[in-house]
Order: C-alpha cells, then structure tokens, then sequence
C-alpha cells in the first residue's frame, strides 16, 4: 500500500462511518422509509477492495450496500436522496436503499435479494471478456449469501470459464441473526474455493491493509485470465441486520466484536508514516461536512413526482 | 432463390439468431447445451454441435461464432439466466435460454428481481437489452415438468415483454423485434411447433412487438388465439364457416404488453368473444384478456366473454390424457356454444 492508497481509504472509511451513523440517526427520527442496513464497522473491506478498481471496473453490493457505493464514489449527495426517498436520488427515489446504484460508477446496485449479486458480476465478467477490456467484477456477497444455491452455480461458471471476477465474502457472523457458526457446514467460507479449483484466502476483514493484499493479488489474477478468486472477509457490523434489530444475537465474545477497524487502520497508517495527525484530523471533518452537505441535499429534494411511477419501466 | 421460402419453426428462429449475431458481435447465446460441444475434443476439431440446443434451434451458432459467443453453461438455470442479466446491464445483447420453461422454479430471481426492476430502481439508468429464450406447450409426451405452459406468469411481471410466435414468418420478425429491443423480452416457444413450415421472407425484417395480427377477418365472432392455439381458432373458424358464422381470429403474438387495441376493435365489430389458451385455466393471459375487454368493452359485448384453457390439472402424460388437456377445436366450439347459438338466431 502507497500513501496516497492510505490517504484515499482513510478519507472514504470515514465517508462510511459518519454516512451510516447518520443514517441510523435520521432514521431513528422516522425521516427514513423502509428498511435499512447499515454498513460501518465492515469499512476495511469496501475501501480496501475499491481503492483498486476505477469506473469501469464493476461491483455487484448486498443489503447492505451503502458502504460499497460509497467506497465506489457515488456521489453522497443523491445517495442520501435516494435512501430519503426524493426526487434527486440516484434512482429518482424509485429504489431506497437497498438498491442504492450507479452503473455510470460501475455500481450495479445493491441488492435486496440474498445472493442476487452472484450473477449479475459474472455476467458482467462475461461482458470485459467479450469487449476486451482489462477491468474486473467484484462480487461482494455475506455469510449468508455464501449459503444460497447461486453461490455454487456462480463460482463453477465463473472458474470454468476463467472470468475476471473476484468474489468477496464479507463474514459479519450473522446472516440477519442466524450465526455462521451454525449456517455454515465448513468452519470458513473460503476453504470452499478448493471444489471450484480456484484460490480461497482467509483475511482478517477489519484490517484493511489485509484485505488490500489479498484483493490486488486476486485482481491481477483475474485480469491476467487465471480466473476468479473467493476472499472471505471476517468483519462484523456495528448495527443490527436492519435499524430496529434489538441484535439478541450478539454477544461480547463474538468474533471481531469490540474492534474498531478504523481506530486500527488509524494506528497503523501513523505508524508508516502515510498519514499524519493532520490528515487525519482533516479528511475526518471533510468526511463530516459531506455528510452532512448531503443531508442537507436530501432533506431539500423534492417528493419524486407522481408521474413518474410510470416512468422507466421500459427503456 | 426466391424471396419467400418454406421453412420450419426452428428454421426461421435459427436464421433470426444467426442474423443477430452477423449484425452486432456484442450478441451472445448462453445456456445449456446450446453448442454442447465444448472441450469435446473430437467435435471442437470438427467444430460440431453435440446438440445445438436441446431441440437443435441454436445449431451451427458455435461454430460460425466462436465458443466466446455461443457459451455452453452447466445445468445451472439461476446461474445462466442471472449472468446473462449482467451481462446486458454491462454491454452485451445476450440471447439467453432457459430450456423448458418449467425450469422457472431454478431461474427466476434473475427475471423477477434483477432484469425486470434494475432500470427503475437505478432512476432510468440502467437497460437490459437481453432475450430469453425458453420452450412451453404440452403434445410432446414430455409430461408435466416438461410441458407446462407457463408465459403467463413472465406477462405477470412488470418490466418484461413476452412474445408467442405462432408461425415461422412472425417467429423470425419477432425475434428480430425482440433483439432490436432494450429490454428484457421473454421468447416463449412452443416445442410442437418447431418442425411446422411456413413462408419466410429472406433479410432482416421485424413484426412489431405488442401488436397483435388479425389471421383472418371475420364480423361475427372473435377468437383470440395465443402461440399454437391460432391454429385452433383457425380451425374453428373454418367449422363454423360452413354453418355461415364468420370469424376473426387474432393472433395476440405478444401476451404482455398484449394488443388492447386490436382486440376491442374487433369486438367492437363482431361483439362476442373467446379466448384461446393452453396455460391452466385462472390467473393466465386468456383471464387477463378477458377482464380488460369485459371492463373497456362492455358496451360492445353481445354476450359473455369465453375463455378455452388447459384444465387446472398438471399436464398428463399418457397420449390420450395428454390430446384431452390440450385445448382443442371441439372445446372451443362447446365453450362458444351459447354465442353460436345466439348468433344464428340473430341471423336466422
């Protein structure tokens, strides 16, 4: 990792965390409709993932994709529109946010299916083939989704064919509040990667510096044609699967419970001199202000207007 | 040679496939056995097929194409259908194939969740210019996982086309219609008829999506017929013909977004109608159909609307049981009865 890599994921983890805690805020005030899951304490693995893709490099995003919209430069402003329900919002308030999208970012949309995502990048893996391009698709998917039926259809396609697809696991020990201890008949998700002959890495998903490696090495993988990579990120959320879980579940000893993966990073990016008090201090209340520049942006957008309940169905 | 030629079904879906993907590299055929010949050493030197599709529709593709176009996919309907999804969202106009449409059960995520719904939950920016092919229809002894007629449930969904071709002319100009278009279409097949001939013109030519074809004009009764059942409408037509009852039959050829248009004009003009269906008689386009003109047609109807369904029965396997679940001229006849009736004593 270069400095400016540091500097890039220091700025958008604080992005993630300061976006979700306002929205768990807002939504505690009963301003946001719907469902919503929330993605801070699982910042390692977006912005270590997504400080090695660019626009044309596609991701496929789960329940739980605020975090990776943000790590893929959605702009925060018609993010928090759309999650508000408004007219500026990047699906014109149509989507909410658990289809936060934008395939102009290469964002092809959170998902409110368990394991929807599994096709959509290998298909979109099909397409950098078939146009020549030299980009890769990301497949972020939980622990729960690891358990759907796609999962196995995906990685066999996927390594048959020698896509350029990386699949990411992000293991936050709880598929809505069913521990992967008990829904997972293999103690880790990645030693399945050995049935799909391809490589499966074990990373400690809140630090950010792993999931940075093992990511770069699985790209450069797949960019040179040797197929996709399964990564199992262990992480662990800060909130409750949706806003209103009261999180039962949980426990103290829980894998990863009690770390901070952006205190760590913090730690860690001082120590090697890639960032400073100053940056830091300074890309934290950058972060602060976007937020809540973006707030301030959703709450002045308008309802979407009735008529376009009709509107882009068809294209 | 000359500008029309006979040709079959299958023929004329084949050509309209190949012309796709002559015209734009970025089409691609993925699905089960659609080559069927990958890595098979002694086929691949030959550049053969061991199937070209399960019925041989997608024959002679992979090797005009290469096998980066024509992708032979494991039995793996979720997977194939959802890939071909991402694919159209990121550039490729892909000609998917979900084998039997029976198979809906394994696939149909990708359809009702992601193709269906990603351009308006992403505000109009993304498009999913993909076709699915898949195969319904009951007549081939292939019993019930394998003959259900099932476009219905597609029509039920938002954000999809479904197309029926009835006829090798309107297969290819469909299909072609279908490609030309940005969104998801679903291409339902009826398995019996892929070896019926018809005339074909030659070139590139479409038959409009959502517009149905009047088949015959008639000013006394009509017949709506969906895929196979045009033939049945046709055949009732001809019957009734001899007793002086003329019939206009209309080949819907798309069932969603079906031809509303069309199908009141008609009715406006022979005020009694029946609908033809093979799909299970509740919940299917020949209701749908039959509650949309009842309602924006009333004032035209001279009687009831009568639909002709499979009956709500999974589809038999023995020849004789299968025939009896197959609508049929004889139960269209029986179920039109009363109009009939009605009918020749108004012009008696």
């Amino acid at each position: 990792m270069e400095k400016q890599d540091a500097l890039w994921i220091y700025e958008k983890m604080n992005e993630i965390r300061q976006f979700e805690d306002e929205v768990h805020h807002i939504f505690s005030k009963g301003s946001i409709p719907g469902f919503v899951h929330l993605y801070a304490g699982e910042e390692a693995v977006a912005t270590g993932v997504m400080s090695q893709l660019d626009d044309d490099d596609y991701i496929t995003s789960t329940h739980r994709g605020h975090g990776h919209a943000i790590a893929k430069e959605c702009d925060l402003r018609y993010m928090m529109a759309e999650i508000m329900g408004k007219k500026d919002g990047l699906g014109k308030g149509k989507g909410g946010s658990m289809h936060v999208a934008d395939i102009d970012k290469g964002m092809l949309g959170a998902n409110g299916i368990v394991g929807g995502g599994f096709g959509l990048a290998t298909g979109a893996a099909i397409s950098i083939r078939n146009l020549g391009k030299e980009n890769v698709a990301v497949c972020f998917f939980g622990d729960g989704g690891a358990n759907e039926g796609i999962f196995h259809e995906a990685l066999n396609f996927a390594s048959i064919l020698d896509l350029p697809v990386v699949f990411i696991c992000e293991n936050n020990q709880y598929a809505e509040g069913t521990a992967h201890r008990y829904a997972s008949a293999t103690e880790t998700i990645a030693e399945r990667a050995s049935a799909y002959s391809m490589p499966g890495e074990f990373v400690d998903g809140i630090d950010v510096e792993d999931v940075f490696d093992k990511t770069k090495a699985a790209i450069e993988r797949a960019k040179n044609g040797e197929g996709p990579t399964l990564i199992e990120c262990s992480t662990y959320r800060n909130y409750g699967h949706f806003e209103g879980d009261e999180q039962k579940y949980k426990s103290s000893d829980d894998v990863n419970a009690g770390r901070d993966c952006i205190e760590e990073f913090k730690k860690k990016a001082m120590e090697n001199e890639w960032l400073t008090e100053e940056d830091a201090q300074r890309l934290e209340t950058d972060a602060k202000q976007k937020v809540e520049a973006a707030v301030e942006f959703a709450e002045n957008s308008p309802e979407p207007d009735i008529d376009s309940l009709y509107e882009d169905v068809f294209a | 040679m000359s500008e029309n030629r006979n040709m079959t079904f299958m023929g004329a879906i084949n050509e309209a496939i190949d012309m796709s993907m002559e015209a734009d590299d970025n089409v691609i055929v993925i699905g089960t056995d659609v080559s069927g010949g990958a890595e098979i050493e002694h086929l691949e030197e030959e550049k053969e097929d061991s199937f070209g599709g399960v019925f041989g529709v997608t024959q002679g593709l992979a090797a005009k194409y290469t096998r980066n176009r024509v992708i032979d996919t494991p039995i793996a309907e979720h997977v194939t259908i959802s890939s071909a999804v991402g694919a159209a969202a990121t550039g490729l106009r892909p000609i998917a194939e979900t084998m039997f449409n029976d198979f809906v059960g394994f696939m149909l995520d990708p359809v009702l969740n992601q193709g269906a719904k990603m351009r308006y939950m992403f505000g109009g920016k993304a498009k999913i210019p993909m076709t699915m092919r898949t195969i319904h229809g009951a007549g081939a002894g292939a019993a019930a996982q394998h003959s259900q007629t099932l476009y219905g449930m597609f029509a039920a969904i938002p954000g999809v086309k479904v197309v029926v071709p009835s006829n090798p002319n309107d297969a290819k100009g469909l299909f072609l219609a279908a490609m030309a278009d940005d969104n998801l279409v679903v291409f339902s097949e009826d398995k019996t008829l892929y070896g019926t001939k018809g005339e074909v013109p030659e070139g590139h030519y479409t038959v409009e999506l959502g517009k149905a074809g009047i088949a015959r004009e008639g000013e006394d009764l009509t017949i709506v017929g969906i895929g196979k059942m045009v033939q049945v409408a046709q055949e009732v037509a001809e019957q009734l013909e001899t007793s002086n009852v003329s019939v206009e039959v209309i080949d819907l050829r798309t069932v969603s977004p079906w031809d509303e248009e069309t199908v009141l004009e008609s009715v406006k003009k022979t005020g009694r109608l029946v609908v033809v269906d093979e799909a299970n008689p509740h919940n299917n386009t020949a209701t749908d159909v039959a509650s949309v003109i009842g309602d924006i047609g009333f004032d035209y109807l001279d009687g009831p609307i009568k639909t002709v369904c499979a009956p709500d029965t999974p589809v038999p396997f023995s020849a004789n049981l299968e025939q009896a679940y197959i609508p049929h001229a004889d139960k269209v006849m029986d179920v039109a009865s009363e109009l009939i009736e009605d009918l020749k004593s108004v012009k008696s």
